[in-house]
């Protein structure tokens, strides 16, 4: 696996003419996710042909797009700590604890006086800091990264029971709720945050020295370090990075539900790393896709809404999901194989 | 009145054992037990008593979301809802099933209001987090029934159908009260389910508002989580924490189960214990007499199905027959009764098998 990750970081900046590359990078990125793009067709035609008009319907798109927002946003912050050959399992925790701290009567109070954007803040900033906690312990303190995100996992989760006495507090705050729960030029505002997080993620992963220092982090951290990446600072900035992910979807889902709860966000790190999975990132580190995520975020909230059309029992989709992340991967290993013998 | 409407049943020809688990239906929602086996002579009589309100109607679906089925009650809950569905020609109950991730029962909310459903029925994991979808249904024009946790506004739902939170914390309270007859510095253990939603809080309220006015209060509190592994640990840590106690409330049947494997495991009997819900196995052990399960508050599993019940009669245009009142009430609390050794008979038959 690693191989093909190495000979791709090597090939890059070896194509010569800009479009060439440009045409290359694009058939890349076609042909590695054309898997997860047949998937989604196969899906919707699952759908079309189970559900017909009820599935095909505007609406029920926003549905199914509302429903990935929340994940989506997260597992983009976990795509960079999975291409690290990192791990996050604290990130549904981060969230609990950011959608908390940030609607608590007091801050809500401090909203209303002043403007609720500091709302948003505060759920980023602390989803920030509790990654960056992570990134330190990771990154200086050398402990193994599922050890210090299950950690935090339980830390986060705690602190977010004593912030809000395990009670859920209601969001009163109407221009927090009419603005992000709301709508713009027809498209719900967590949508277009979920679009917006996966283009910056995309272009910060793919365009710049940041990107590639986490590909080459991933690949083989001595050789980066003997390139002269600072490897630890890098580190600790991509865990800080996937918290304040967390805290983007800490706000995105108080929006949505109208209440900051120590419950949001349980399991999320396992939805998580599923979509990032079979989206293409390598668990070993070195190949990461945007695109990939963003698309194996789709297919669960594709699968899930096709569920729920049909009166399926979620029992039965949790064993398709497991089914579907299993031949996800026997795929892309196969396609991965092919393509680095041709 | 409402719950005794007792099903107007067409067994076309129906399999024994459609016939035979059908009637067993009946015996855990009608509130007549002693006459479930005789229930199809009943069932005419209550049906007119009920203004006819048993006859098929306008066909209607409704769509019925729950939290996931990870502990008997609610696994009861979501049961009798379907099955009481099935009683009725007339109704094509969709179901969503449980859930216990917000985001995800959100989203299937939205898609009831997608298919234009007729009415909603939403046992909510989180009832504030559900607020906004369901007000955004009722807006769409859809009735939304909600079931046992509210929403944080109650103009988000036609009708609230509920167990009285408040009323079984009494129950236990006043019972317990009772039995040590006024002992003093009795050490009363609770435990709990999931402490965050409000309907916890309201039962440990109403226990401890009980318990006042006998001059008593909860010296050991540990909340659990309702399933069976939660009460089990919850109840070590409580036993652990206090050498002696007088008795105990235990706000969930299905974590009492737990909670009873830790009593035993700790060879501990100088208490008695009240349970909350009314499973079967509850019942048995209060009908046995020689366990220290004394009594089990109602709380009862046949909510969600009156839910649909409810919702069939709203989206029909139809009241609760016995009332004067053309319209279903906002809200239907349902009796917080006490199952004790002495009325279990009474209570056996509408009790959830966890």
């Amino acid at each position: 696996m690693s191989t093909s990750a190495k000979t791709e970081v090597k090939r890059a900046p070896l194509t010569p003419p800009r479009r060439t590359a440009m045409r290359w990078l694009l058939d890349a990125g076609l042909r590695r996710n054309m898997g997860l793009i047949l998937a989604l067709i196969l899906l919707g035609a699952v759908g079309v042909f189970t559900a017909g008009d009820r599935f095909a319907d505007s609406n029920n798109m926003m549905t199914i797009v509302r429903l990935a927002a929340v994940t989506g946003v997260v597992s983009i912050g976990a795509t960079f700590v999975i291409t690290i050959a990192g791990i996050d399992l604290s990130v549904g925790a981060i969230l609990a604890l950011s959608a908390v701290w940030a609607s608590t009567l007091s801050g809500q109070v401090f909203a209303e006086n002043t403007h609720w954007i500091f709302m948003v803040f505060t759920a980023m900033l602390i989803g920030t800091l509790a990654g960056l906690v992570n990134g330190i312990l990771i990154a200086y303190g050398k402990v193994v990264a599922f050890i210090t995100t299950l950690a935090m996992m339980a830390a986060a989760r705690g602190l977010a029971e004593i912030i809000s006495d395990k009670k859920t507090q209601i969001i009163t705050v109407d221009g927090f709720l009419e603005t992000i729960g709301g709508d713009l030029l027809g498209i719900p505002v967590i949508v277009l945050i979920f679009i917006a997080v996966s283009l910056g993620g995309w272009v910060l992963l793919n365009r710049t020295t940041f990107g590639r220092r986490t590909f080459a982090i991933g690949g083989n951290p001595e050789a980066a370090r003997l390139a002269g990446v600072k490897v630890e600072r890098h580190t600790m900035m991509i865990y800080a990075l996937a918290g304040l992910c967390a805290g983007i979807g800490a706000v995105m889902l108080m929006a949505r539900t109208t209440t900051g709860s120590a419950t949001h966000g349980t399991g999320l790190e396992l939805d998580v790393i599923a979509a990032v999975v079979i989206g293409g990132t390598l668990l070993t580190g070195g190949r990461g896709s945007i695109f990939g995520t963003v698309l194996g975020v789709l297919i669960f909230s594709t699968l899930t809404n096709i569920f729920t059309l049909n009166n399926l029992s979620l029992s039965v989709q949790l064993v398709a999901k497991g089914a579907i992340i299993v031949i996800a991967v026997l795929i892309q290993r196969q396609l991965a194989a092919r393509q680095s013998r041709t | 009145m409402f719950k005794s409407i007792a099903p107007h049943r067409k067994i076309l020809g129906a399999a024994a054992l459609l016939a035979s688990s059908a009637m067993l239906l009946t015996g855990c929602v009608s509130n007549a037990p002693a006459e479930a086996p005789k229930a199809d002579a009943t069932t005419a009589a209550t049906a007119v008593a009920a203004g006819g309100n048993a006859e098929a109607g306008k066909k209607v679906t409704i769509g019925f979301s729950v939290p996931a089925a990870d502990h008997g009650f609610m696994a009861a809950m979501t049961d009798l809802a379907v099955e009481t569905a099935k009683e009725y020609p007339d109704v094509d109950l969709k179901v969503s099933e449980g859930t216990n991730d917000v985001n995800v029962q959100i989203s299937q909310v939205e898609t009831m209001i997608n298919d234009k459903v007729d009415a909603i029925v939403l046992l909510p994991f989180d009832g504030a987090a559900l607020t906004q979808v369901a007000q955004k249904a009722m807006d769409a024009g859809i009735p939304v029934i909600n079931v046992d946790r509210e929403f944080s506004t109650a103009q988000s739902s036609r009708v609230t159908v509920l167990g009285d939170n408040y009323g079984v914390g009494v129950s236990a309270g006043d019972f317990i009260c009772k039995e040590l007859d006024g002992k003093k510095d009795a050490k009363i253990g609770e435990i709990p389910g999931i402490d965050s939603l409000p309907l916890t809080q309201d039962r440990s309220r109403g226990f401890k508002d009980a318990l006042a006015k006998c001059g008593l209060e909860v010296s050991n509190r540990v909340p659990a989580e309702f399933t069976v592994e939660s009460g089990e640990k919850a109840a070590s840590n409580l036993l652990q924490a206090a050498p002696h106690l007088d008795a105990i409330w235990n706000h969930d049947d299905d974590q009492g189960v737990g909670v009873m494997a830790a009593i035993k495991a700790a060879n501990r009997d100088e208490f008695f214990m009240v349970g909350n819900g009314g499973s079967a196995n509850m019942m048995r052990e209060i009908q046995s007499g020689n366990s220290v399960v004394r009594a089990t508050t109602v709380y009862p599993a046949y909510q969600a199905a009156d839910g649909v019940r409810v919702a069939r009669l709203v989206a029909q245009d139809k009241a609760l027959g016995d009332l004067l009142d053309i319209e279903v009430p906002r809200e239907i609390v349902l009796y917080a009764a006490v199952v004790t050794k002495e009325n279990v008979e009474k209570y056996l038959p509408t009790a959830f098998e966890s």
